[in-house]
């Protein structure tokens, strides 16, 4: 399975994206209001000098007459270092200033405070006017007085503000990233938690998730419970039909095979009985490949699902030897059993049928009037079952390729057999955790296999 | 009062022409190995600045300089009507800052500039160099026996009880035609009332009114004067130091004391930036120099230790076009004249 791409970290991506958006409009946000704040801060500042300018203005006989406070100019340059400009307007005529400052720009009615921004000598000013009402001898005279400013000051606190807010923006998307990611796995965890519950189930084990999940995995949950029924009909379906494949094949060849005997019994001449002979071995041949194959498919069935029974060895042994005896008197073998009781966890079946395909294979193997010996003992933390015969042996080269699918020894010409005897044995051992072990008989000819196998813990 | 309008029109430029003569007081050119040349417009003497121009020199000696001295009018109504002058050098901070207000500085940055504390530039157009103070200098001989005041207060009333002793030897600025008097007046103006109390008496003394404080001290060394009242610290303390200034003494008033900062600008017209940056480096490096050097010129600082100091400089600000505005400035020579000129 190839993965497309990570939940989380999709996730994590959307959400700080997310945070990238509001931190950028939080930033743009924060630096617009900040200038609006400087800028009303001068916009204040230059109406306070304008007044204070205004308030100055005073009539002597017909002539208006104004000393510049000194705090009026003083306060504008308080705060920053931008260049500042006057003018003090009599009727259309200057009074004082400059003269030619924003001519155009309408002047407020008295009492009012207008505000507006020019261009002035290569420079944008923020302009504040002022029109108050003095007696000029009789007459009443409206007299405006505009005070001017760069903006250089405010422009430099606005950039600063707004460095600083974008700074704070920065740390405010980091942290959300962060927080992101960790959000991201904390959710996901939820999904950890229902495969680690699939995953720690062993191989039989197809009853329904039953775990708390939340709302969104229970579509998944559902649909992985409808899979695992489906299964478990499925495998059982196929044991069914295994044991029913066994029937219907082996009922049939047992009476075929009794059918012959009882004609080799009514047989007269050696042709016809040597050929009657030719045909039970060959039914002997095909009942036995036929069970092998039913073992071997039961063994490959079952040690998916491996039982975890406890089971002693040397029942099994027994049960062995006592199935077997008569093939072997017919050879003229004995078998001696030394058992003792060991018990191990797992499939009596299995192990049962392992048992007999190690045995079945060594008196097959054996030349008449020998001995087959089986030992079942415990060494260690290890059980063993001990088969040793006194036949032609396992000949050279490395023994490995004898547990292989359907390999016979070099030195089995002549004898009836599929190959699937130690194969069977060892898929057996291998599911229960445990091995074969093929070797040379040590006390002179012979062959010596030894099923090992973990000893059930906690049972003695 | 025609007097009094032709400065309005001189400061201020308001008038159209006609006024830009400018009236050269001493000019010298000091050549260099280029081609390129510095032409610097100041109020400063040339025996004061000469150490300092070749200073330069020996740093820079490709660049020539043309040194032109005039007044501190002169030298604002010069550059308010383009004259072709690369750095400005004023003692009048108040017409710098008003050349800079209405754009005719060019700006200009450098590790020197960076380095001045914030009260002594102004948005990269003015740099101060110097703060020297308003001092009075006083002959010895004309205050034998009389205890030496040490505030205002103390001056006015020893003023008053010895009119016959000061009547005619009283000296200071002409606020009409000093810019520096003008300036030193009006800061002294509106930080006491004591100065228009001592410019009653001093009105009623037959004060005698001077363009300089050179020619002020000359005439306190040679006994025409008892007093010069607000003459620059500098120029006092230089010809203190020599000999024939027997006679001579720094009063030390106690109260308060004006510091007024000698600033320099590019002029906006300037085609030699590199050059004239390089020469306000200098000056710079000069005022900010910690150790009392052989300058005549004072540093920016090491003054902060006098109490009477500890105002603080005059602020370089907009508050400085105050009293440039025509109004104010008729309206404060009104009052000056009727205080000084009590007896004309």
């Amino acid at each position: 399975m190839t993965p497309s791409g990570s939940i989380g970290r999709r996730l994590t991506v959307l959400l700080a994206c997310v945070a990238a958006l509001l931190s950028v409009l939080s930033w743009s946000m924060v630096s617009s209001f900040a200038r609006q704040a400087a800028e009303r801060t001068q916009d204040n500042i230059l109406a306070a000098s304008a007044t204070t300018i205004a308030e100055a203005l005073r009539s002597e006989g017909d002539e208006i007459r104004l000393e510049l406070p000194y705090a009026a100019f003083s306060m504008l340059g308080a705060i920053s270092q931008d260049r500042v400009f006057y003018h003090v307007d009599v009727d259309g005529q200057t009074l004082t200033g400059y003269s030619d400052l924003a001519p155009d720009l309408e002047t407020p009615a008295p009492g009012q405070i207008s505000f507006g921004t020019v261009t002035y000598r290569q420079a944008t000013l923020r302009m504040v006017s002022i029109t108050r009402v003095v007696l000029a001898g009789a007459d009443p005279v409206p007299v405006t007085v505009s005070v001017a400013q760069t903006r250089d000051g405010i422009s430099a606190i606005a950039t600063d503000l707004s460095r600083t807010a974008a700074l704070l923006c920065v740390a405010f998307f980091v942290l959300a990233v962060v927080l992101s990611a960790f959000v991201a796995r904390s959710s996901l965890n939820q999904l950890t938690t229902v495969a680690e519950a699939v995953a720690r189930r062993g191989p039989s084990d197809l009853r329904p998730l039953r775990d708390r999940a939340p709302t969104e995995l229970a579509p998944l949950i559902q649909s992985l419970n409808r899979f695992i029924d489906r299964l478990g009909t499925s495998l059982r379906r196929s044991e069914e039909f295994i044991t029913e494949a066994a029937h219907r094949v082996r009922t049939p060849l047992a009476t075929v095979r009794a059918q012959a005997e009882v004609a080799l019994h009514s047989a007269r001449g050696d042709e016809e009985k040597g050929r009657l002979r030719r045909m039970i071995r060959a039914i002997d041949e095909s009942s036995r490949s036929a069970g092998q194959l039913l073992d071997h498919a039961t063994v490959a069935f079952r040690a998916d699902s491996l039982a975890h029974d406890a089971i002693d060895l040397a029942v099994i042994a027994r049960t062995v030897t006592s199935a077997l005896e008569p093939t072997a008197e017919m050879k003229d073998i004995a078998i001696e059993l030394a058992s003792e009781t060991v018990i191990v966890r797992g499939d009596g079946v299995l192990l049962e049928s392992a048992l007999r395909n190690v045995v079945d294979n060594a008196i097959k193997y054996s030349s008449p009037d020998t001995t087959v010996r089986i030992g079942v003992s415990a060494d260690g933390a290890q059980a063993q079952v001990r088969v040793v015969d006194e036949g032609p042996g396992l000949g050279a080269g490395p023994f490995d390729r004898f547990t292989e699918r359907f390999h016979r020894g070099d030195n089995a010409e002549g004898v009836v057999g599929s190959g699937l005897g130690l194969t069977i044995a060892n898929e057996v051992l291998v599911a229960h955790g445990g091995h074969i072990v093929l070797a040379q008989n040590e006390e002179g000819r012979g062959a010596c296999v030894t099923l090992c196998l973990p000893l059930a813990s906690g049972l003695a | 009062m025609r007097h009094v309008m032709f400065a309005i029109g001189v400061w201020l430029g308001l008038t159209a022409s006609g006024l830009s003569a400018l009236e050269i007081e001493e000019r010298k050119r000091y050549p260099g190995t280029s081609d390129a040349i510095l032409r610097i417009l100041s109020t400063a003497d040339l025996a004061a600045f000469e150490p300092i121009i070749l200073r330069f020199q020996t740093e820079r000696p490709d660049i020539a300089i043309d040194y032109v001295v005039a007044s501190s009018a002169d030298v604002f109504a010069a550059i308010k009507d383009g004259e072709d002058f690369d750095l400005v050098i004023s003692s009048a901070m108040d017409l710098q800052f008003q050349l800079a207000n209405d754009g005719l500085a060019k700006p200009y940055i450098s590790d020197a500039t960076s380095a001045l504390p914030t009260w002594a530039r102004w948005r990269d157009l003015v740099f101060a160099f110097t703060s020297e103070p308003a001092v009075t200098v006083i002959s010895t001989a004309r205050f034998a026996g009389l205890r030496l005041p040490t505030t205002r207060q103390e001056l006015i009333a020893v003023l008053r009880e010895n009119p016959e002793r000061f009547a005619g030897a009283i000296g200071t600025y002409d606020v009409r035609v000093s810019g520096l008097g003008y300036l030193f007046a009006t800061q002294e103006a509106r930080s006491s009332d004591a100065f228009w109390r001592l410019s009653e008496v001093m009105g009623r003394l037959n004060p005698q009114l001077y363009c300089c404080s050179g020619q002020m001290i000359d005439d306190v060394s040679q006994g025409r004067l008892a007093i010069a009242y607000n003459v620059l610290g500098s120029y006092a303390a230089q010809r203190l130091e020599a000999p024939e200034a027997q006679g001579m003494q720094i009063l030390e008033l106690e109260d308060y004391a004006n510091v007024m900062l000698r600033t320099a600008l590019i002029a906006s017209t300037s085609d030699a930036e590199a050059a004239a940056g390089a020469f306000l480096d200098v000056l710079l490096r000069e005022g900010l120099r910690e150790d009392r050097g052989q300058w005549v010129l004072p540093p920016l600082r090491s003054q902060a230790d006098d109490d009477a100091l500890s105002f603080g400089p005059i602020r370089l600000g907009p508050a400085l076009m105050v009293y440039l505005d025509p109004l104010n400035r008729r309206a404060f020579v009104e009052s000056w004249e009727s205080a000084m000129e009590q007896q004309n």
